[in-house]
């Protein structure tokens, strides 16, 4: 709380990241609301440029564009979400297995985190959804992507235990009887939390970039709105040739925002985490 | 020989790991996905003629023998070595007869051409906007340029590409809409001038994000840079500005970045996927969207494959580097 309480008061790119990410989760909690389901159509007159009755108009399938945007946003956070648990899962994990365990285990464990970051990760997730196609859940897209984004987190976690297990603080503990354990639970851990905060943030950026280029290309789950469907469907209609800007405008605008909103916050935690910037805090708060 | 055994020798062994891992998991993904290659191929051929049953047992044996999939799942696996290892990786199915080392052999020059000349140029751009931005920060141009490529950073690709498009072809048509040039292929003016017109907004495209990432990075490197006791010293001996940035400061923050620089050429080989999609560009990634829509798995195999082989080789050719660029690994 605490912590919270700094950023925004120290962080201008926290504070505006974090208000931007407020107005995503109002569009996400909307979509409970909506009056029509996620993929009725005909629901309203069709190709109505915006208006008040339909705030960002309508497609030629007869969608309200500003409710379909509320489920895009709500499932694309959900695949995003989804794989950020899932690599970060595993990222932490490995990490803490090599930079605790050390020794032999660190060495496998380096080497195939190593392979595993230079293996390029758009072609496999490409070939994975073209030998799945059309069956593709939104759940198995988060999954996959979750799959793909953990060696470069687990890396860092490793470097980051490895300079703990150095400190002296952790040598005193060790020295005055402190279980294992309890050293990585109580001691260690509020050191990891941070870096997991800023981690979980870039690993938003990655899963909601890899959903809107996979949607684009026909590969993911093309029943269900995300952003990524709804640009690509636009796109099929040919919104733009047929001068329905708004079809292709909502996605595209949306995608911007929330990224920008991710990115300023993963900005203020990285600005807030520098050791260097934070001894000038603590000094001016002092 | 200290070098060798410490250095080069753990490196190659990286990259041979990588190498193994890579076709191993091409190989493993379309055989564990629920969808059967031929099954759907066989369904696809069908769809439209009714075939006698022999001959429908004769095109399914053939089948199975054009994706390698005879046999076990061991002797496919080494036969699939084989095949790798002399990079052949049999018919393309939708252009028949044609391997797919050659399909891949008269695109690849389209995306390598684009891409490596857009990579480099943004690699430079980029260090040098980022060394002079982070070396005088608070001067209103380094500002406006942080500002505006820290927003532009985040962006997806697709939607830069794709505003970019909206705008240079659609609203403002001053570029073409699709294609890679015009005219006979030759080495006549209006041919190359061409390339360079119709290649100008899928470069700047790349231009434009690669961009924004590489000042960042340099920004922050040169910013951390400046506060180190010889910037601190040349400073006060009262060299020259240029002297100290690019004689000493960006030599400094070179490493990462030369690292950079090789991954990103690597990639190359991989295709810009949607960039040539979204500006039609004829390349990898066509080719490579062409085949994903027609479930053409040799095809897309083959680039998946071409695409982690290019990056494992550029990575090992930059960690073999680095002792020519900094003495402090060659002494080690």
């Amino acid at each position: 709380m605490q912590t919270l309480r700094d950023l925004v008061r120290y962080s201008p790119s926290f504070r505006y990241g974090g208000i931007i990410l407020l107005v995503v989760l109002l569009f996400l909690l909307l979509s409970f609301f909506s009056p029509y389901e996620s993929d009725e159509r005909r629901a309203v007159p069709r190709n109505e440029p915006p208006s008040v009755q339909h705030l960002m108009g309508t497609t030629s399938q007869g969608q309200d564009v500003f409710w379909m945007l509320t489920f895009a946003i709500r499932n694309t956070l959900i695949v995003a979400g989804l794989a950020v648990v899932i690599g970060r899962g595993i990222g932490v994990v490995l990490g803490m297995i090599s930079g605790y365990l050390g020794g032999t285990w660190d060495r496998i464990l380096s080497a195939i985190v190593d392979s595993f970051i230079v293996i390029p990760r758009l072609p496999l997730l490409i070939l994975i959804a073209a030998m799945l196609r059309g069956q593709i859940t939104l759940i198995g897209l988060g999954i996959m992507l979750g799959l793909l984004d953990w060696a470069f987190p687990s890396k860092r976690y490793r470097a980051q235990i490895l300079s703990l297990r150095e400190r002296d603080f952790t040598h005193t503990a060790v020295f005055s009887g402190m279980r294992t354990f309890k050293i990585v639970m109580r001691e260690h851990l509020p050191f990891i939390i941070p870096f997991l905060l800023a981690d979980v943030v870039s690993g938003f950026l990655f899963a909601i970039g890899m959903e809107v280029t996979l949607a684009i290309l026909g590969l993911a789950d093309m029943g269900s709105q995300s952003i990524g469907t709804m640009i690509y469907w636009g796109n099929y209609y040919q919104a733009l040739l047929t001068n329905r800007v708004w079809v292709l405008a909502a996605p595209i605008a949306a995608s911007i925002v929330v990224v920008v909103g991710f990115y300023l916050v993963s900005i203020g935690l990285t600005t807030y985490l520098d050791p260097r910037t934070r001894v000038v805090r603590l000094q001016v708060k002092n | 020989m200290k070098l060798l055994k410490s250095f080069i020798l753990p490196r190659i062994v990286q990259y041979l790991i990588v190498i193994f891992v890579g076709v191993t998991l091409t190989f493993l993904i379309p055989r564990l996905s629920p969808v059967n290659p031929i099954d759907s191929a066989m369904g696809r051929l069908t769809a439209f003629q009714t075939m006698s049953p022999e001959a429908t047992v004769a095109l399914r044996e053939s089948l199975t023998d054009l994706y390698g999939m005879n046999g076990s799942m061991l002797e496919q696996y080494l036969s699939f070595w084989r095949r790798v290892l002399v990079f052949d990786l049999g018919p393309s199915f939708t252009n028949f007869p044609t391997p797919v080392s050659e399909l891949i052999g008269t695109s690849i020059w389209w995306t390598a051409g684009l891409l490596g000349f857009s990579t480099i140029l943004a690699w430079f751009m980029g260090l040098i906007m980022g060394t002079l931005a982070g070396y005088f920060p608070n001067k209103w141009w380094s500002r406006s340029a942080e500002n505006t490529l820290i927003t532009i950073y985040p962006v997806p690709y697709y939607i830069l590409a794709f505003i970019l498009l909206m705008l240079f072809t659609y609203y403002w048509p001053i570029f073409p809409l699709v294609g890679g040039a015009r005219g006979t292929p030759g080495f006549t003016w209006s041919y190359i001038s061409s390339i360079f017109y119709y290649g100008f907004l899928p470069a700047l495209s790349i231009i434009i994000s690669a961009l924004s990432f590489r000042f960042i990075i340099s920004k922050a490197l040169t910013s951390s840079e400046r506060s180190s006791d010889y910037v601190k010293f040349a400073e006060m001996a009262a060299l020259p500005k240029r002297k100290i940035l690019f004689s000493y400061l960006i030599r400094n923050t070179l490493l990462p970045q030369v690292t950079d620089l090789g991954l990103s050429l690597g990639t190359v080989f991989g295709g810009a996927l949607i960039t040539e999609v979204v500006f039609g560009y004829p390349g990898l990634g066509t080719l490579l969207l062409g085949a994903i829509n027609a479930a053409d798995f040799n095809v897309i195999m083959g680039i998946t494959l071409l695409s982690i082989i290019g990056i494992a080789t550029a990575s090992l050719l930059v960690d073999l580097s680095y002792p020519l660029f900094d003495p402090r690994v060659r002494y080690e």
